[in-house]
């Protein structure tokens, strides 16, 4: 991606200096220092719960620095709310979108700034306002639209005009890419760099480097609360900014032996099945995967995927075809019959599917177990036998906060969710794992801590089906890749060879069989 | 600080406002009404501890709610809403009113018999609407709320059935036979029962592989299918259990307490009162013990209010302000929190 800088290195528009927020004993900002200049994406990089959300709030007024000065416009000002913030030309676009579904595009961005005519709202003049901004940035949205039936990204572009329209000069983006589409992203990337032709500043929180790398102008590190550093994008590589972020060097490139491919494990013919709403989803897909290999199945979201793997799990029927595991039928059997035959996995969405948030860690991670010696005899749960595999579990993956075994699951932070599931699945240890999006909204720390063991699994013979968005975790991970397009595979390539390119090619629709 | 935080937490202390602002309410009322709150309130307790043939009676009051209250109980934690528990209690009394009548065999065999025909029945109308909701999408709170009614007359009906009905005229059933009273020495002893079964639900739920797989898919039943359990099953599991509690409530209510079946002018309530019994034992059984005994005193110790001529009606209000108190706990919460933050910020 071509980067071109905006920033005026002249004039800094935001400063915050040796700013602490302290709750109880708990010190979530040590003496944090940023710099924002006029026209300037700064990016801020940390692991998740570094304290970046920390730092924006007090930014945004929502709370008030135990210490430390801010300066707008040079100016040194107590911000006491987000209406005073954004009064000084600071919005805010969260990361969980904040729109009321039924209302349109145009009504959300006006709500609480409302041009009026005499008493009631001039909606003609708010219309065409909001027309004029997202012309000017570039920023197509039908302004008549009903939230509830817009894209994810175009809710996104609804957020930052709501901002714009408030008249912010700096803002700033809470993981926006979190919940988009590649596609959507490259979108985001344009969006910027328009906003900040203008005169914008943008401070962008995430924890994706290559996103860094392709917007940012300078980024400041945070770890464990603490400021570690603000560095100049152009003049670092990913790797040092990994190992700022995480203090330790991390390991990108997945540590993968070469390895020959064993007998069949999953074999689907002929797959036919139909979505929710009757349409029919997948057209007669036929896959296998063999023990000791990782077939990546890359795609664009909704050409039956997400039905692919219920069907698997058992947890949706499928028209016709067939499926077996090791030589068993499991073509429309019940979750617990596929997961006697063999098949484990990592759901994509892991607290509706992968956890009960309520019950403890140690409870979570017995879920498929419960009813078996050693966790329970004569349909008695064994408190003990729990208890001794949660902490044993809890140490080995570094679950963490550490011994977090009697904690309610929905205290843990996203990544070590996630953990427990590994965990769980892991030490399941059934012939097939299916992990889908298995680092999702995980930082890079703990993603290579995914990588790890499902390469890991793959060296123990176990069949691994990766079904993931990231085309860079497909390509680093797969053994061999399938492109799944419109319910069926069209093409297929060997993780080796895979170029971002043809795959690219591949999942709009291409052969590369002609 | 760790100490105080966690009290601040705890249900417990919340429970314990609310029942001190349910009495505060109460004596505002009592106050309007011209009697002083003191005498109302002491009239009360002495009415429930004054003699012990007194307590006993507070505990036979207990009985029946604690089972409600169990029932209850048990579908909050299971993530069902069993607001059909009154129609279960009452076609549990009327089975085990039946067997107390009709069936003439010694009282060892006679009392288990009249309680598991009453836990059949109300399980068996548990389970009905449990169907409806698991087969078709029907939302339990609407058909439970139908089949309490139903419950209802048909109750009535069976009080006037020929045979059935007591022949010296009233609008009553025949007396249970003696051999299905749970009477010993002219004393109640129904709260036993009440105990032990909610020792044995305390069991179910925190013990069991069975209150595993119930409260798993109680809180999500979408990872609880992912895991291989039936939710389904497990529904309906949930709700005979709940169903079956209630039923046993209606039994011993009518083997303790009542000896027949009258006919109702209105529903009785038992089931609403274990909703009730339910919140304050913080769906906790073995919490609803002691809800179900607080219960059972507020409506022996209120039914003596009269002797001051003070309105006994001044228990529902004072219940009534308990419960929505109870429910807006979190509101109490939230600010004693705060302001426990405050202090230790400065």
């Amino acid at each position: 991606m071509e980067k071109m800088s905006h920033m005026d290195p002249n004039t800094v528009v935001v400063e915050m200096k040796e700013i602490v927020k302290r709750f109880g004993n708990f010190t979530a900002n040590d003496h944090i220092n940023l710099k924002v200049h006029k026209g300037e994406v700064h990016a801020i990089l940390g692991e998740n719960g570094a304290g970046k959300s920390t730092l924006m709030n007090v930014l945004y007024g929502l709370y008030k620095p135990t210490e430390g000065d801010i300066y707008i416009n040079g100016e040194k000002t107590d911000i006491h709310s987000p209406k005073h913030a954004i009064e000084l030309g600071i919005g805010m676009v969260h990361q969980h979108f904040m729109l009321i579904q039924p209302f349109t595009v145009t009504d959300n961005i006006i709500l609480g700034v409302e041009p009026r005519k005499g008493i009631v709202v001039d909606k003609k003049l708010a219309r065409q306002k909001v027309l004029e901004i997202s012309e000017k940035y570039g920023m197509a949205v039908d302004p008549d639209a009903k939230i509830e039936d817009i894209s994810v990204g175009m809710q996104q572009r609804v957020e930052i005009l709501k901002v714009l329209y408030r008249g912010a000069d700096t803002l700033i983006l809470d993981e926006p890419t979190a919940s988009l589409t590649p596609q959507e992203i490259d979108e985001l990337m344009e969006i910027i760099k328009n906003l900040t032709a203008d005169g914008k500043s943008i401070i962008l929180i995430t924890h994706k480097l290559k996103e860094i790398k392709a917007c940012a102008d300078n980024c400041t590190i945070i770890r464990l609360g603490k400021y570690i550093d603000t560095v100049k994008v152009g003049e670092v590589t990913e790797n040092d900014l990994a190992a700022m972020m995480v203090g330790r060097n991390v390991n990108f490139k997945v540590e993968k032996k070469e390895q020959e491919a064993g007998k069949l494990a999953l074999s689907i013919k002929d797959l036919h099945a139909k979505d929710y709403r009757g349409v029919e989803i997948l057209k007669g897909l036929s896959l296998d995967v063999h023990e000791g290999e990782i077939v990546g199945l890359a795609g664009v979201d909704g050409n039956g995927q997400t039905e692919l793997v219920e069907i698997l799990t058992g947890l949706k029927k499928a028209e016709s075809g067939e499926i077996t595991m090791a030589g068993t039928d499991i073509f429309n059997k019940t979750p617990k019959e596929t997961f006697e035959a063999g098949v484990s996995s990592i759901p994509a969405d892991r607290q509706k599917h992968g956890l009960v948030l309520e019950f403890s860690v140690a409870d979570n991670l017995i879920l498929q177990h419960f009813e078996e010696a050693p966790f329970s005899k004569n349909g008695i749960l064994s408190k003990k036998a729990i208890a001794d595999n949660a902490s044993q579990l809890v140490e080995k993956y570094d679950i963490r906060p550490p011994h977090c075994e009697n904690r309610p699951a929905k205290t843990l932070s996203g990544g070590n969710q996630q953990k427990v599931i590994i965990a769980r699945e892991v030490t399941n240890d059934k012939e097939l794992l299916i992990a889908v999006n298995p680092t999702r909204g995980l930082d890079v720390g703990a993603i290579e801590f995914v990588h790890k063991y499902i390469v890991e699994q793959r060296n123990k013979g176990r069949a691994i089906l990766l079904v993931s968005f990231e085309l860079d975790e497909i390509m680093s991970l797969s053994d061999r890749i399938e492109v799944i397009f419109d319910g069926q595979i069209t093409g297929s390539v060997s993780g080796k060879d895979a170029n971002e390119k043809e795959l690219g090619f591949l999942m709009a629709g291409g052969k590369n069989h002609e | 600080m760790n100490k105080k935080t966690s009290i601040l937490h705890s249900n417990f202390l919340y429970t314990i406002i609310a029942i001190l602002i349910g009495f505060i309410i109460g004596a505002i009322f009592l106050v309007w009404a011209g009697v002083s709150p003191m005498e109302a309130y002491f009239k009360i307790l002495d009415s429930v501890i004054s003699k012990p043939k007194n307590i006993i009676t507070t505990l036979a009051y207990a009985a029946p709610v604690i089972l409600t209250g169990l029932s209850v109980a048990f579908s909050f934690r299971t993530g069902v809403f069993n607001i059909g528990a009154e129609g279960q209690f009452v076609v549990g009394t009327l089975a085990a009113a039946l067997i107390g009548i009709f069936v003439d065999v010694p009282a060892v065999i006679h009392i288990p018999l009249c309680i598991i025909a009453a836990a059949a029945a109300g399980a068996l109308w548990s389970l009905v609407c449990g169907v409806m909701k698991v087969k078709r999408g029907i939302h339990e709170v609407l058909s439970f709320i139908m089949f309490n009614w139903i419950a209802y007359y048909l109750s009535n009906y069976v009080v006037n059935i020929e045979g059935v009905k007591k022949e010296s005229g009233g609008e009553a059933t025949k007396d249970l036979l003696d051999s299905a009273r749970l009477i010993v020495d002219g004393n109640n002893c129904a709260i036993f029962i009440a105990v032990v079964l909610a020792v044995i639900t305390w069991v179910i739920i925190e013990k069991t592989t069975l209150g595993y797989k119930l409260k798993a898919v109680g809180f999500n039943k979408f990872s609880a299918q992912y895991a291989g359990i039936d939710s389904g099953k497990s529904i309906l599991t949930a709700l005979a259990i709940s169903g079956a509690l209630a039923g046993i409530g209606g039994a011993v209510q009518v083997m303790g307490m009542g000896g027949r079946v009258a006919q109702f002018a209105s529903q009785e309530g038992y089931g609403f009162e274990g909703i009730t019994v339910a919140l304050i034992g913080a769906s906790n059984p073995l919490g609803v013990i002691f809800a179900g005994i607080f219960y059972g005193a507020m409506k022996f110790g209120g039914s003596k209010l009269t002797m001051i001529h003070a309105p006994s009606e001044i228990i529902n209000i004072i219940m009534g302000c308990v419960v929505i108190f109870i429910a807006i706990a979190h509101v109490f919460k939230a600010l004693f929190l705060s302001i426990g933050k405050k202090k230790e910020a400065n």
